[in-house]
This record gives structure tokens, sequence and C-alpha cells, in this order.
């Protein structure tokens, strides 16, 4: 059974009048373990995807089954569950709570989970040591470089042990040096077996992907595997 | 998320803006402050008039002609002469009023005192010798008039302490003359400092035979008040009943409404001061209570900001798995702590101002005013704040809670 299940799905923005579709009519299945890059041009619909595939909003039509159950048979509170538990974000502006050190900033999934407190702190230690920022631990998050910020970021996004990570433009912000960086310890992750699907606009980073999804007016353009998958130690160009 | 933990979120919430949030609990300080500090005053006022109350003496009974005034501006009634030396006589007889012990009419008289080139205010009071004893004033030195010289219509007077200082100063005052009313007494004796006895401030009062006082001063033939004492406090409501039976059966009524006179306990006046005191301090804390509201308001503007300000962190939180009771109780917290923050340091200030005022008040008024602060006041300090926080963090924290998280992200 395909982790998500998507079938014919719109989104419809209504303000007043005017109705924007945003997708139209758009399926395709992801494979737990699978590394997808949903690329398109600004307008082409791929927020919205990732809006909905990540539970933060819900379709207008049409079907997305998540872990074999529809969207919308999840109640608020279910889908605020899932999205603690089953779900890591990674947005292209880091969006850390400022004034508040690596560690509690890694911490914060924690708080709406249902994990003993007592567990909390090795688990944050051990997520913030799988992107490096071990060194990190107690500084502010406004003391950190770009690259690193997004770093505590992706952090925070794994420890849930999560089945999926969004990355929405995780590199939207960096220098290609970090965005590399960034892009390996996501390639890295989804070796050791995590979901991932990413949204970007540049070929580059979609690259490191195993499987490239374009949109174009909120319709899948095309679908296909990437032959020459980026990984590892490779150099970055933007 | 455990209660403890939504606490710590909020207090780091409320950390991240420390000189915002002192600013924004200062109304509820104030308001807090100002009520506790009224309530503490309202209570010791109570108690200094009580305690001065409670010196006239529980056994203590007070006649006034007239009915009862059945409201504060009713004093139509207390301008009669239904109390003359018939109804004394007839009050003194002990197949009459058995439980009475003493008693003495009083006759009130205004106008200057002098003597030499001083000239002062002071009340002039024309009693029996006996007040001495129902009061509980002796004189310090000199004596009281007596009996005989009260018959006599002499013109004699036992000066409080303060009289003696302001017309005399250092020197002697015993067996000197003064001029009441442009007549002239002798001066019999001087009380000690005494303070407030009863209604009666003794140190600025004059005490002069109520018969010179009515035929020379007053000219009336009546009195303005019995004062009587019962032989024991227990006797007190039988001598009370005894006394209503003796006037009326003197002044044929038969319908109690139709007194002519009525009778006071010293119990009855703690009563009555109780309840003005009481109406006059919940009616002043309402006041400051509006200062609450106006701190309310200001709690509810601040966190609107903040909920603002805040749109992408709540919508993180929400995509971490926040769910909208989550936010909805992290920010009606914050607000909740906000004001019983307040409310803590509004009721230290409270208790610091009382004892600061009851510090001041005691050199003022005498050692009668003492510092007062009830457990009730305190506890209704922290209710109001922790209400105010409440009632005016709901809805922020309502419009908090409501964000969608796509939206909030997005929020620039």
């Amino acid at each position: 059974m395909p982790l998500i299940e998507v079938h014919n799905l719109e989104k419809i923005y209504s303000e007043g009048e005017t109705k924007t579709r945003a997708l139209c009519g758009v399926s395709f299945d992801v494979e737990a373990g699978e590394f997808v890059a949903v690329m398109g041009p600004s307008g082409s619909g791929k927020s919205t995807l990732l809006h909905i595939l990540g539970f933060l909003d819900r379709q207008t039509k049409g079907s997305y089954l998540f872990d074999g159950k529809e969207l919308n048979e999840y109640t608020d509170n279910e889908v605020a569950r899932v999205r603690n538990e089953k779900m890591g974000f990674v947005f292209q502006s880091f969006n850390l709570l400022a004034r508040t050190s690596v560690l509690e900033n890694v911490k914060l999934p924690l708080l709406y989970s249902t994990t003993p407190q007592s567990k909390w702190e090795t688990l944050a230690k051990k997520a913030i040591d799988q992107v490096g920022l071990s060194h990190r631990l107690n500084h502010l998050t406004s003391q950190l470089s770009g690259g690193e910020k997004q770093r505590v970021a992706i952090a925070r996004a794994l420890i849930n042990e999560p089945k999926i990570i969004f990355a929405d433009e995780p590199t939207g912000n960096l220098d290609s040096k970090s965005g590399s960086g960034v892009m390996e310890i996501i390639g890295d992750l989804n070796n050791q077996g995590h979901t991932i699907i990413l949204i970007t606009h540049e070929t580059y980073t979609a690259q490191y992907a195993q499987r490239i999804i374009t949109l174009r007016d909120g319709e899948i353009e095309s679908d296909h595997k990437v032959d020459q998958r980026r990984a590892g130690k490779e150099n970055f160009i933007k | 998320m455990t209660l403890k933990n939504s606490f710590k979120t909020a207090i780091k919430g409320l950390r991240a803006n420390k000189s915002r949030s002192a600013l924004t609990i200062l109304g509820i300080i104030i308001g807090i402050t100002s009520i506790i500090l009224i309530m503490s005053l309202g209570k010791g006022a109570q108690e200094l008039i009580l305690n001065q109350v409670r010196g006239l003496g529980s056994a203590t009974i007070i006649i006034e002609p007239g009915r009862e005034p059945k409201g504060p501006s009713d004093f139509s009634a207390f301008f009669t002469d239904s109390l003359k030396e018939r109804e004394v006589q007839a009050l003194l007889n002990p197949s009459n009023v058995p439980g009475l012990e003493s008693l003495s009419p009083i006759v009130l008289v205004s106008g200057t005192v002098a003597y030499q080139n001083e000239v002062h205010n002071f009340s002039v009071v024309g009693a029996s010798e006996l007040l001495a004893q129902i009061v509980n004033v002796y004189p310090e030195t000199g004596q009281l008039f007596s009996d005989e010289q009260t018959q006599d219509l002499s013109a004699v007077a036992v000066i409080g302490y303060e009289v003696k200082d302001k017309l005399f100063g250092e020197s002697d005052a015993i067996g000197e003359t003064i001029k009441i009313k442009n007549k002239a007494f002798k001066v019999f004796g001087v009380f000690p400092k005494k303070g407030q006895v009863g209604m009666l401030d003794v140190d600025n009062t004059i005490i002069i035979p109520y018969t010179t006082a009515q035929k020379y001063l007053a000219g009336v033939n009546y009195y303005q008040e019995i004062i009587a004492k019962a032989k024991t406090e227990a006797l007190v409501p039988q001598t009370v009943e005894d006394i209503k039976i003796t006037l009326r059966n003197l002044h044929n009524i038969t319908d109690p409404a139709k007194d002519d006179f009525h009778v006071v306990t010293q119990e009855d006046i703690a009563q009555r001061v109780g309840m003005v005191t009481s109406i006059l301090t919940i009616f002043l804390s309402a006041i400051a209570a509006i200062s609450l509201v106006v701190g309310g308001i200001g709690i509810m503007n601040i966190m609107l900001v903040s909920v603002t300000e805040r749109t992408r962190e709540i919508g993180l939180r929400k995509a971490l798995g926040a769910t909208t009771k989550n936010i909805l109780t992290q920010f009606l917290l914050e607000s909740v702590i906000l004001t019983l923050l307040g409310g803590v340091i509004g009721i230290l200030l409270g208790i610091f101002f009382s004892f600061v005022s009851a510090l001041i008040l005691s050199k003022v008024v005498g050692s009668g005013w003492q510092f007062a602060i009830s457990i009730q006041a305190i506890l209704l300090g922290l209710g109001v704040s922790a209400f105010v926080g409440l009632v005016f963090g709901l809805y922020p924290a309502q419009q908090a809670s409501k964000k969608s998280p796509i939206e909030a992200l997005r929020y620039e």
C-alpha cells in the first residue's frame, strides 16, 4: 500500500466572486521510502499541493489517502496529531523560535506529543547529532548561520520519527554551499529510509530526488524517475 | 500537552517581551493596590469608630427625643421637646426602671469660649455629674461639680485636655474664670487626655451643669438626649423595654409607632457604624475596580498585538502538531499569568501602603488606628485579577487559535 495516494485532487480558492483553481485534478502515489521532488514555476500549484499533502489544508475535490485513510475523514484534532507524529516539516524561512536555544527549538514538536518528558532531552540531542550541530546545542538560533538554522529545522522535523518529511524550498534562502550541505543531509535521511517530498524550483536541488513531478497550471506536466541522481558529496552548483 | 508545559510555554512567551509585559500589568497593579488599600483603610476606620463606640461601655443606653429617624435625612423628628425633667424623674424611679444604674440629661450648647484674649469654639455639654461615671472619665486635676451645684444652677465647668491646652497653655486652669457665650464660668476640673468616647470628643469638650446650660445658655426647658447606664450588660434589653414602657405611660402612648422618643444602645450604634463604613468601603472599591476594567482592556490590547506579532509562531506550532485548544490555552494562560502577577504585586503593594497609611494615621488620630488587612481582601484581589485575565484574554486567545496554519506561516 502506498503511503500517499492522490486521486483527482482539486483545490479551488474562492475570494468573493473570483475563483482560483490552484490544482485541477492531480493524481499520483508515493511509496514509503521514496524521495520525490515536486517542481514547477511559481503559481503552478506546488505549494498548494504540499499544504494538502502536509495536512495543513484540505482539498476541494478528489481524494487524498495518507497511510490508507482519507484526509477528509480525519477530525481537526486528528489532523494535528498526524502532523505531530507522522510528518516533519522543513520550511524555506526556517521558522525557528527566536531568542530560544537550538535544543529548545528541536524539542518543540515533543511539547504537543505523547512522548514522556523524561525522553525529550535524549531524543532532541540525538536529532541534533544527526544534523551535525551537537556543538551548537545551547546557542540561540539568532547566533546561527542560515545553513545551521535549516539543519536545526531538519532536526526538529526528525524528532518524532515521522513517516514522511516535507521540505518546502529548503535551500531557497541559503547560499549554494550551505544549500548543498542541507541537501546532503536530506539525501542521507532518505538513504536511512525516510520518505521525503521536496518542493523546489531548482533543477539541481530536485536531482537529489529519485523522482521528479513537474506541475504546471495546477496539472502534472511530467512524472519521471531521475536517471543521474545527485547524492553524497558532489559539488552543488546553483 | 500537560498543564505544566503549557505554563512553561506561556511564561517563555511573556519573558520574550519583559518590559512590555511589565507595562501591561501596571493597570492591574494599580487597580488591585487601590482595592487592597481602600479595603484596609475601610476596615481600619470601622475598627476605630467601633472601638470608640464600645468606649461608651456596653451597658450604655441613649434616649433621644422624637421617633426613630427613618433615614439619614429624616431630621424632622429630632427637634422635639419630649424629654424634660418630668421624664427624668419617672425614669429614676426604681419601680419603673429597676435595671437603671444612673442617668444624665444632656443639653448641647454652641458658642464661643473665651479666656482673656484666647477665643475658641468647643462643644459645651450640659450634663449631671453622673456623666463622668457613665462614660468613665474623671478629672485629672480639680474635681467634678456636685449635685448641689447642679441644683443651684452654678456656673462651673470641667474642661477637656485640649480645651485647657488651648486656653491656658502651661498655666494652671483650676479656679480661673472662662466665658462661655459671655457668661462667666469657674473652672472646677480638667479631664485627662482621653480622645473620643462614643460621640463625645472629651478632649475638646467643656462639661457644665445641665441646669445652668438650659437656663443661661440654651434657653430651653428640654434635653437633647438622656444618657443612661444599666446595672449590667445583661440587663440592657430589659432596661430598654422598661424605659420605653415608662415613657409611653407618661406620655399616654398606646401605639409604639407613635413614640415621641427612641432608645439606642451601644450595640445599635455599632451596627449602624459598621453598615455605613461597609457601604463606603464597597462604594470606594467599586470605583477602584474601574481601573481594573481599564487594565483589562490594556491586557486585551497587548495580547491582540502579541497574537498578530506571533502569527508565524502560531502557524509553526500548528504545523508541528499543536491543536486549536493548545494555542488557546497558551495565550489564555499568558494573559492570566500576567494579571495574576499584577494581582500579587498589587496585593503586596496594597499591604505595604496600608501599613504606611496606618502608621501615619495612628500618628494623626492617636493609637486607636490599627493596621488591618483581611484574608478576604487578598483572596478577592487574587480572584479578581485572575478573572480579569480570563475575560480579557479570551478574545485574543480565540483569535490566535483560529488562525489557519498556512495563512499564519505565509504571514510576513
